[in-house]
C-alpha cells in the first residue's frame, strides 16, 4: 500500500477507516450459515418455474395451459393475461413484457410461470404448456440494425441510443495514422448464486419479497407497476447475494414470484438453475469498434475517430448508459485534442445486454489500447512510452469538455508497473519444466518446445457513480444508544451487499466517526429510502458518504448533549475509543455514561456533486463525477503450435484515493483482474441466430485457480478532495485494463494482430 | 422413497423423497442444511462439495438414493461448536470470502487437501482446488488462506 498524500483521513481508530477488520458476515459464510436467496424456506412454500421462448423472434399465436393446470400438485399457471398491472418493466425504459403477450424477442423470454408443490412438478407442468408460435426472422447484427436495413425489433426502430462526441477539429490530418476494427464477445457475469428469492403474500393484497438484487428500490418500482398495487404493498428485503457484477441490476424472478404468491396465497420460491441463469439475466454488450488514431511522428495523438456498435439485444435494459460510457471514455486515459466518436446501442433479437462490471468502458478499452500498441509500433516507441507521451493528468480536458479535477496518475501507474520485477523466463529445456507452469498444464501438450513469451501493458479509465445528470443519492440512518452497558450503533441502509464488503466498510466508517466499536449493520430493505444501485463502483462513495454524514450528525447532537452534561463546550469535545475527551484535559467520561437513556438517531439523504447531461449534438458536458484508473502488465507464455496461453503474471497498479479497507481493495483488484483475464482468453456467450449455444459452466468457461497467475499489486492513495475520505471507486477499473494487457502480451509473443476477444486457439496458429 | 443417512454425525431420515432428487436437494430442502451451495447443479463449480464416506464429492451429482445408509459431512459439520476449523478461520482472516457462495465448497476441498497433505506446495493447492470456481476473489486470497491454515495446523 503506497500512501502518497495525507488525504483527509480521520484519526486512526481500532478497526476504523484504513484498517482491514474481518467482514461481519464472514463467520456465517464459512460455516454455511449465511442465508442466500436460494436458501430460504417457508411453511406451505410452493416452487415457481418459468416457461421460456424457444425462439429468438416469433409471434405468439396461442397459449394453452389446460394440461399444465391438470397436473396434481400444480397451484397456478399464469400468462400475460394474469398480470394485473403494467405488463412491461425495464431499468431505464419499460419495454420488456413481464410475460410475453404478442411477440417474443429473444430465446429465453418468459412466456408463462407455474407454481407447484415440488420443483420437478413445476418443471413438468411448464413442459405441458402448449404455446403456438409464428416464427419470425431474427435480427442478429448490430450494425445492420443501426443501418435500418432489417426489421424493427421494437416500434421505434432499432437504435436505443446514439451518442456523438465532437471535440476540436473534425477533419484532422496526421503524419502517422493507424486504424483497426475490433470485436468484443458477449461476456457473462457468471455470479455463482443463481437468481432466486422468496415471495410471501401478506393476506391483504401485498407481498414481502426476499431477494438477491443490486438495487432494491428500482426493483420495487417495477414490481409495483406490474402488480398494480401501491408502493407500501411491496416490501423488499435483501437476501444473501451470491455475487452480482451487474447481472442483478435488471429484474429476473421478482415479479413472477410475487405474481404467483398473490395468486396462490402461498409463499413462492423461485431458483434458476445455471442454464436458466444464462437466459435469466442481461450480459455484457458485445461490441464492434472501428478506430482511427492520428499522431505526430513522435507519437503524440492529434486525433481519434471511432465508431462503436454495442448490441443491446432484445430489450433496452441499461444500454443507454452503457453507450454514454463507451462514448465519453472512448479515447481512454489520454489527452486528445480532436475527437469524433459515434456510439450506437441497438435492439436485436440477441440475448438482452445491460450492466456488467466496467459497463461500456471495458469494450472501448480493448479498442483504444489495441490502437495505442499499434501506434507505438508505427512510431518506433515502446508501449509504455507512447502511453506516457499521451497520458492524461489532473487538468486534462476530456473529449466531453470536462476538466479532470482530481488526480489522474496515468503516467505514474505505468512507471510503477515498469519498476516491478518480471518473472523469470520460460524453461526451454524439454523434460525439465514443471508441466503445471506451462500452457496446457498437465494435459502434457508441451515440455517447453514451441513456447514463446510476451509482455503487454494497458491502462483503463472508468467513471465512478452515476453520470449524465442522474439524481444519484443514498440514504442512511445511524442510531447510537447504550445497549447492555456498552455504546452501540445500528446502521440502516438499502444498499446491496453483494460480496464486495460494503458492510465491513460501513462499520469502519462509524467506528472512525463515533469511536464506537460495536456497530451493527441491519438487513437492507425498502423500509428506508433508496441507496441507489450497487454498481458503477459507487457504494463506498455514496452509501459510505451517507453513513458518514449521518454519523457526523449523530456526533454533533451527542457532543451538544455531552457539553451540557459535562459543563463544557461542544467544540472542545471529541470521541475516542468509547470515551469523551478534550484536548486539554484528556478523557472526561465514558460515552456509555454520558449516553444514559438518551438515543441519537439521524437519517441523511446524501448526494454527490451534480453532473450534467451530454449535449445531444456534440456530446459536451460535465457528465461524470469522478474517474478511476488502473493499469496492468501481463506476461504470457504461448504454445504457438497449439494456440494455448498461460498467463504467467498479471501485475496491477491502481489509484483508489483512499483505501478504506486495504484487504478488500486488493481483493477487488484481484477479482476484477480475473474477470478481465476471462474475457481475454475464454469467456464468451456464443450465439447462433440469436440462440445461446453454451448456457452452462461446462461450455461457458470462467477462470479457475489454475488460470489465474500470482499478481503484484500496488495501490496508490491520491485523495480526491470531492469524495468522502478522498476515496475513489475501486471495483471496476481492474476489470478494464487486464483484458487488453493480456492480449497485448499475446501479440508480443506471437506477432498476431488479434482483433477480437476472447482470443481463441485458432487465432494463434 | 424413504432415505436414511448420517449427516454430520447424526442419523437423519427423509420421507417422500422423489427418486430424481439429488443429495444436494435433500440436504438443502429436506434436512435444513443449505450450507452446500447450488451454483451450477451440474458438477462444474464445486460449490456443493461434501464428504461422502470421507471422500469429497459434488452433492449435486449424487442421487439421493445413492446416499442411503452412508455418512455425509457438510460444511456445517466442520466447526467444533463455536470454534471454527483452521481452514474456516483462515478464510475469514485472509479475505478469502467475498460473496461467499463458493466458500462452503472451497472450505471442504481445502479441508480435504490438508488432511491428505498437511504442507502442500502452491502447485498442489492449485491442483486440489481446480474443481472449485470462484467469481469474486481471483483466488489469490484463497491460496493465502490455505497456506495460512496449513501453517496453523
Amino acid at each position: 500500500m503506497t500512501s502518497t498524500t495525507g488525504g483527509r483521513t480521520a484519526a486512526t481508530t481500532v478497526n476504523g477507516v484504513g484498517t482491514s477488520p474481518a467482514r461481519p458476515d464472514g463467520t456465517r459464510k464459512v460455516r454455511g450459515e449465511f442465508a442466500y436467496s436460494s436458501d430460504l424456506w417457508h411453511e406451505d412454500m410452493l416452487w415457481g418455474a418459468t416457461l421460456r421462448s424457444p425462439y429468438p423472434h416469433a409471434r405468439v399465436t396461442g397459449v394453452d395451459i389446460a394440461a399444465a393446470v391438470a397436473v396434481p400438485g400444480v397451484y397456478a399457471v399464469l400468462t400475460h393475461d394474469d398480470v394485473p398491472g403494467l405488463n412491461r418493466y425495464g431499468l431505464e425504459h419499460p419495454d420488456q413484457p413481464v410475460l410475453a403477450d404478442d411477440v417474443v424477442r429473444y430465446r429465453g423470454e418468459p412466456v408463462a410461470v407455474v407454481a407447484a408443490d415440488h420443483p420437478e412438478t413445476a418443471q413438468r407442468a411448464v413442459k405441458l404448456i402448449d404455446v403456438t408460435y409464428d416464427v419470425l426472422d431474427p435480427v442478429t447484427d448490430a450494425e445492420e440494425a443501426v443501418r435500418g436495413d432489417v426489421a424493427a425489433v421494437h416500434p421505434g426502430g432499432n437504435v436505443v441510443r446514439h451518442a456523438a462526441i465532437r471535440r476540436g477539429e473534425q477533419a484532422s490530418q496526421a503524419d502517422v495514422v493507424v486504424t483497426g476494427r475490433y470485436e468484443v464477445g458477449m461476456q457473462d457475469q457468471a455470479f455463482l448464486g443463481p437468481e432466486s428469492g422468496l415471495a410471501v403474500p401478506d393476506g391483504s393484497g401485498g407481498v414481502d419479497l426476499y431477494v438477491a438484487t443490486q438495487w432494491l428500490h428500482v426493483d420495487q418500482q417495477q414490481i409495483v407497476a406490474a402488480l398494480g398495487v401501491s408502493p407500501e404493498q411491496v416490501r423488499l428485503t435483501l437476501a444473501g447475494v451470491g455475487g452480482a457484477f451487474g447481472g442483478r441490476e435488471d429484474l429476473s424472478m421478482q415479479i413472477h414470484a410475487s405474481l404467483l404468491a398473490l395468486y396462490t396465497g402461498n409463499p413462492v420460491k423461485m431458483v434458476y438453475n445455471r442454464e436458466e441463469s444464462f437466459y435469466g439475466h442481461v450480459h455484457r454488450h458485445p461490441a464492434t469498434m472501428y478506430y482511427e488514431h492520428g499522431a505526430t511522428r513522435d507519437g503524440r495523438l492529434v486525433y481519434v475517430t471511432a465508431r462503436i456498435y454495442l448490441d443491446g439485444g432484445a430489450y433496452a435494459s441499461s444500454t443507454g448508459a452503457v453507450v454514454g460510457n463507451a462514448a465519453t471514455l472512448g479515447v481512454g486515459p489520454y489527452d486528445v485534442p480532436n475527437v469524433r466518436i459515434d456510439c450506437w446501442g441497438t435492439y436485436t433479437n440477441n440475448p438482452p445486454c445491460g450492466a456488467m462490471r466496467g459497463f461500456g468502458a471495458v469494450q472501448a478499452a480493448f479498442g483504444y489500447e489495441s490502437q495505442m500498441d499499434k501506434l507505438a509500433a508505427a512510431c518506433g516507441l515502446s508501449p509504455t512510452e507512447v502511453r506516457r507521451r499521451n497520458a492524461m493528468c489532473e487538468g486534462t480536458v476530456m473529449p466531453t469538455g470536462q476538466t479532470v479535477d482530481s488526480a489522474a496518475p496515468v503516467a505514474e501507474l505505468l512507471d510503477r508497473l515498469d519498476a516491478m520485477p518480471l518473472p523469470s523466463g520460460p524453461s526451454r529445456d524439454a523434460g525439465v519444466a514443471d508441466l503445471r507452469s506451462l500452457p496446457g498444464g498437465v494435459s502434457n501438450t508441451t515440455h517447453g518446445e514451441g513456447v514463446v513469451r510476451g509482455v503487454g501493458y494497458a491502462v483503463g479509465i472508468k467513471n465512478i457513480c452515476f453520470s449524465e445528470g442522474f439524481d444519484d443519492y443514498s440514504t442512511a440512518r445511524v442510531r447510537l444508544a447504550a445497549v447492555g452497558g456498552e455504546p452501540a450503533v445500528t446502521v440502516q441502509t438499502a444498499a446491496a451487499e453483494v460480496g464486495q464488503g460494503l458492510v465491513t466498510i460501513l462499520q469502519q466508517i462509524v467506528r472512525t466517526e463515533l469511536g464506537v466499536d460495536q456497530v451493527t449493520i441491519l438487513p437492507a430493505g425498502t423500509s428506508i429510502g433508496s441507496a441507489g444501485s450497487t454498481s458503477a463502483s459507487r457504494q463506498s462513495y455514496m452509501t459510505g458518504g451517507a453513513v458518514r454524514a449521518a454519523a457526523l450528525k449523530v456526533r454533533g447532537a451527542l457532543l451538544s448533549h455531552a457539553a451540557t452534561t459535562l459543563s463544557r463546550t461542544a467544540a472542545e469535545l471529541h470521541l475516542d475509543g468509547g470515551k469523551l475527551a478534550s484536548a486539554a484535559d484528556g478523557v472526561l467520561a465514558d460515552l456509555v455514561d454520558v449516553l444514559g437513556e438518551a438515543e441519537f438517531d439521524e437519517t441523511v439523504e446524501w448526494r454527490h456533486r451534480p453532473t450534467e447531461a451530454l449535449d445531444p449534438e456534440t456530446g459536451q458536458g460535465n457528465a461524470h463525477v469522478q474517474y478511476g484508473f488502473a493499469a496492468h502488465r501481463a506476461v504470457v507464455d504461448v504454445d504457438v503450435e497449439l494456440g494455448l496461453v498461460k498467463v504467467v503474471s498479471l501485475d496491477c497498479v491502481q489509484d483508489v484515493g483512499k483505501a478504506l479497507n486495504p484487504q478488500a481493495v486488493v481483493g477487488q483488484i484481484q477479482g476484477g483482474s480475473a474477470q478481465g483475464l476471462g474475457l481475454a482468453l475464454m469467456e464468451e456467450i456464443r450465439t447462433d441466430g440469436g440462440v445461446i449455444r453454451n448456457p452452462s459452466f461446462t461450455d461457458y468457461l470462467i477462470p479457475t485457480v489454475l488460470d489465474m497467475p500470482p499478481m503484484n499489486i500496488e495501490v496508490l492513495e491520491l485523495a480526491d478532495p470531492h469524495a468522502p475520505y478522498g476515496l475513489r471507486g475501486v471495483g471496476e477499473p481492474p476489470t478494464i485494463s487486464s483484458t487488453p494487457a493480456i492480449v497485448a502480451a499475446i501479440r508480443a509473443a506471437t506477432g498476431k494482430e488479434l482483433l477480437r476477444v476472447p482470443v481463441r486457439p485458432d487465432h494463434l496458429i | 422413497m424413504r432415505l436414511n443417512l448420517t449427516v454430520n454425525g447424526e442419523r437423519r431420515r427423509a420421507d417422500d423423497v422423489w427418486e430424481g432428487e439429488s443429495l444436494l436437494y435433500v440436504l438443502r430442502e429436506r434436512l435444513g442444511l443449505p450450507g452446500s451451495k447450488n451454483a451450477c447443479e451440474q458438477g462444474e463449480c464445486g460449490s456443493c462439495t461434501v464428504y461422502l464416506d470421507e471422500v469429497p464429492a459434488c452433492a449435486c451429482l449424487v442421487a439421493a438414493g445413492q446416499a442411503e445408509g452412508r455418512e455425509v459431512r457438510t460444511v456445517e459439520g466442520l466447526a467444533d461448536g463455536d470454534t471454527l476449523d483452521p481452514v474456516q478461520q483462515s478464510f475469514v482472516e485472509c479475505g478469502a470470502v467475498q460473496c461467499g457462495f463458493c466458500t462452503p465448497g472451497l472450505v471442504v476441498a481445502a479441508h480435504d487437501l490438508l488432511r491428505r497433505e498437511p504442507d502442500p506446495s502452491d502447485e498442489e493447492i492449485r491442483e486440489a482446488l481446480a474443481g472449485n470456481l470462484c467469481r469474486c476473489t481471483g483466488y489469490e486470497k484463497i491460496l493465502d488462506a490455505v497456506r495460512s491454515a496449513a501453517s496453523a495446523r
